[in-house]
């Protein structure tokens, strides 16, 4: 355990809790891992309810603070409920998880603490957890009627659905979202720092496979072998433009190429495509015309009362 | 509402048979938006079923979708009766997966202002509790101590209110010499002096008594199985406070004392939090007293921004304000639950970080979730007025409760 700096909440000690813990649990605990301080106890699904029966009797941690769902949708089993326990008696917490998908209700705490009823609705109305044994499985923050699990990392951010009051139907009436401007999403990550997406531009860079592992490399003994043909002509650079010191552009050259005259002709600037007449001058110098310029007169008021 | 008419079968008088009424979301008692079904026999509760989240508004997904500093003032918006105590929570989950530290005046001036939000929050709902239990005057008298802690926030904070002061690595600002003398004023002056007169109006008073003694009472084994935290759980007798028992920022260094109640009852909780005013003053003082000079925040420039000054001197401090303001800072993959006591009971932060710039997951951990969900166990067989009074001693705020 690294030397801890930071402020925040000092429990007792976590010396020995994982190992105690872990051979109690026995075969329900899946894994069981101590970072950043904190004791995560993961346990399979279907023995979660005699997990945390076993906590809460025989290991003191005696309330149910808080559940959390967590959402990884690349997972197999997408979710995760995290139960949050703590004991009044050793002051001390430990975070115990379980996996599951959409399809496969996780048994319920509320035979063990009666406050999981609404912790458990929470996580089954905003990530759509089943939970076995949860008799009053309502949604709890979301509206009336109210349709998907909005926490899931699959539903956007605006929604569905907005309502607003309609002066015509005099009632709140619900409707599609239509947004005057599309959400943005600003990502500000830096692209050196492992941002796992492709940059605009990049795509071919990005998809180009790397190349096959070769077991013998080839060697080149002759030059005849290669292909390659005699070493470029010293005096190529001069037909190049040359380098000017004076440019204000980078990367480019402002001098003139240097002419050079060959046999054949040099193609020079295409025929125009359509025979177009010059635009004919003006006749006239620009005038100022009058309206444009001079302030309108002022209206003089009637005072009131004068018909 | 739904009445059903009958003869009794003795008396030849008519009998009512239960029916259910709508308390809230629109009843002042109801403290903001909260909607209970109650079933009624006559006037006594038979069962109630709050309805919450009418004041739902997904905080929880917009922070997923905002940096970690962004992500900040949607706290002060959950309590908004205490938010800097909302902030705590959540800048210390930050700074436990940093590991990062911070200096010695920042943590006090933490606390000094946490406790100064405890008793501002304490102020508005003794007196709400006051006022749904029938009295007036005591409401509009606390309400000038609120006042003044409110003044106190614009001062240190600029915003009356949603501070957004308490920042990943310490405070925003340094708070100017005059604010803590002020305050030390205030704290030997003029709260104990408005606080106590507003006491002595209520604390003896035989109708308050008579509305609160008595009513829902909680057993011990019960406070802890429904997962009370707070002054709920004190009034029932167990002395839990996670200032004392883990304790966060310089509160290890405080020396105050835990209320408890006795009978558990909402007389008890509201007797428990006009102590913890008191107490809270006391770690005020300490604060006051201790408090060393120093930096305001952690001098890791890869969390915290420099200050503008130091912004036009050097190109560094230049480049680090523009990362932390675009881009924010990383925090290592893990996942941490951080509670700590704000004035309605633990207040706990569940950060899951996958190493980038924005949280993965940031779980709300509201004290009303475990508190209004006893309702119903605790107001069975007690009279219809005794909900409001019940509703009081929880200290309920829907901004918190419905995220």
């Amino acid at each position: 355990m690294a030397t801890v700096f930071h402020p925040a909440p000092r429990i007792a000690s976590n010396e020995g809790v994982q190992d105690a813990l872990s051979s109690a649990l026995g075969s329900m605990l899946l894994s069981a891992k101590e970072e950043h301080g904190e004791i995560v106890l993961t346990v399979a699904r279907d023995s979660i309810e005699d997990a945390l029966r076993l906590l809460r009797d025989e290991h003191d941690y005696q309330q149910l603070m808080e559940m959390a769902g967590v959402d990884y949708p690349s997972r197999p089993e997408r979710f995760e409920v995290v139960y949050m326990l703590l004991s009044l008696t050793k002051n001390h917490r430990i975070l115990v998880k379980c996996t599951a998908a959409e399809n496969t209700p996780v048994p319920t705490a509320t035979r063990l603490w009666p406050n999981a009823g609404w912790l458990e609705r929470e996580v089954f109305d905003m990530y759509g957890v089943l939970f076995a044994g949860n008799t009053d499985l309502r949604r709890i923050l979301t509206d009336y009627g109210f349709e998907g699990h909005p926490q899931r990392k699959d539903f956007p951010l605006t929604g569905y659905t907005e309502l607003r009051y309609s002066e015509d139907e005099k009632r709140v009436v619900y409707e599609p979202v239509e947004l005057p401007q599309d959400l943005r999403q600003f990502d500000f990550m830096s692209p050196w720092e492992g941002a796992d997406y492709v940059l605009p531009g990049d795509e071919k860079a990005a998809a180009a496979p790397p190349p096959p592992p070769v077991a013998e490399p080839k060697t080149t003994e002759k030059k005849g072998q290669s292909g390659a043909g005699e070493p470029t002509d010293s005096k190529a650079d001069d037909k190049v433009a040359p380098a000017s010191t004076g440019g204000t552009v980078s990367g480019q050259g402002q001098g003139d190429p240097a002419p050079v005259t060959t046999a054949k002709a040099e193609p020079g600037a295409p025929e125009p495509a359509e025979s177009r007449p010059a635009r004919k001058p003006r006749k006239t110098t620009a005038k100022d015309t009058k309206g444009a310029t001079e302030p309108k007169p002022k209206r003089v008021r009637k005072p009131k009362g004068e018909a | 509402m739904s009445m059903q008419l009958e003869q009794s079968p003795t008396t030849g008088d008519e009998v009512i048979t239960n029916y259910t009424i709508n308390f809230g979301p629109q009843h002042p008692a109801a403290h903001g938006v909260l909607r209970m079904v109650m079933e009624l026999d006559g006037e006594i509760i038979e069962r109630i079923d709050p309805h919450v989240g009418l004041l739902h508004r997904g905080t929880e997904k917009l922070i997923e979708h905002k940096t970690y500093l962004q992500a900040l003032p949607y706290f002060d918006r959950l309590d908004y009766c205490s938010p800097l105590c909302m902030e705590h929570s959540y800048v210390l989950a930050i700074e436990k997966l940093l590991n990062l530290e911070v200096p010695v005046r920042a943590q006090y001036l933490r606390v000094l202002f946490a406790e100064l939000t405890r008793i501002c929050n304490h102020m508005l709902n003794l007196g709400s509790h006051v006022m749904d239990v029938g009295a007036m005057t005591p409401n509009l008298w606390l309400f000038e101590i609120r006042e003044d802690c409110l003044n106190f926030f614009e001062r240190a904070s600029g915003a009356r209110m949603h501070a957004a002061w308490y920042r990943p690595g310490g405070v925003h600002q340094d708070v100017p010499l005059k604010l803590l003398t002020d305050i030390a004023d205030w704290l030997d002056t003029r709260l104990p002096r408005l606080f106590e007169d507003a006491m002595s109006l209520v604390i003896d008073n035989r109708i308050f008594k008579q509305r609160n003694v008595d009513i829902a009472v909680v057993s011990k084994a019960d406070a802890i199985a429904w997962g009370f935290s707070g002054p709920m759980i004190r009034a029932a007798g167990i002395p839990w406070d996670l200032r004392k028992s883990q304790p966060y920022d310089v509160y290890d260094r405080m020396d105050f004392e835990i209320p408890v109640g006795t009978a558990s009852d909402c007389y008890d909780r509201f007797m428990v939090r006009v102590e913890e005013v008191r107490q809270s003053a006391r770690i005020m003082k300490q604060c006051l007293a201790e408090m060393p000079e120093g930096p305001v925040s952690s001098t890791d420039r890869k969390v915290v921004p420099p200050k503008r000054g130091e912004m036009k001197q050097s190109m560094e401090a230049l480049i680090h304000h523009f990362k932390l303001y675009t881009e924010g800072f990383h925090v290592p993959a893990g996942e941490v639950y951080v509670a700590t006591e704000s004035p309605k009971g633990e207040f706990g932060v569940y950060l899951v970080s996958d190493g980038s710039n924005k949280p993965y997951r940031c779980k709300i951990r509201p004290t009303a979730f475990s508190h209004l969900q006893a309702m119903d166990f605790m107001s069975k067989g007690h009279m219809l007025p005794d909900a409001t009074a019940i509703l009081g001693a929880i200290d309920v705020v829907f901004g918190e409760c419905d995220r």
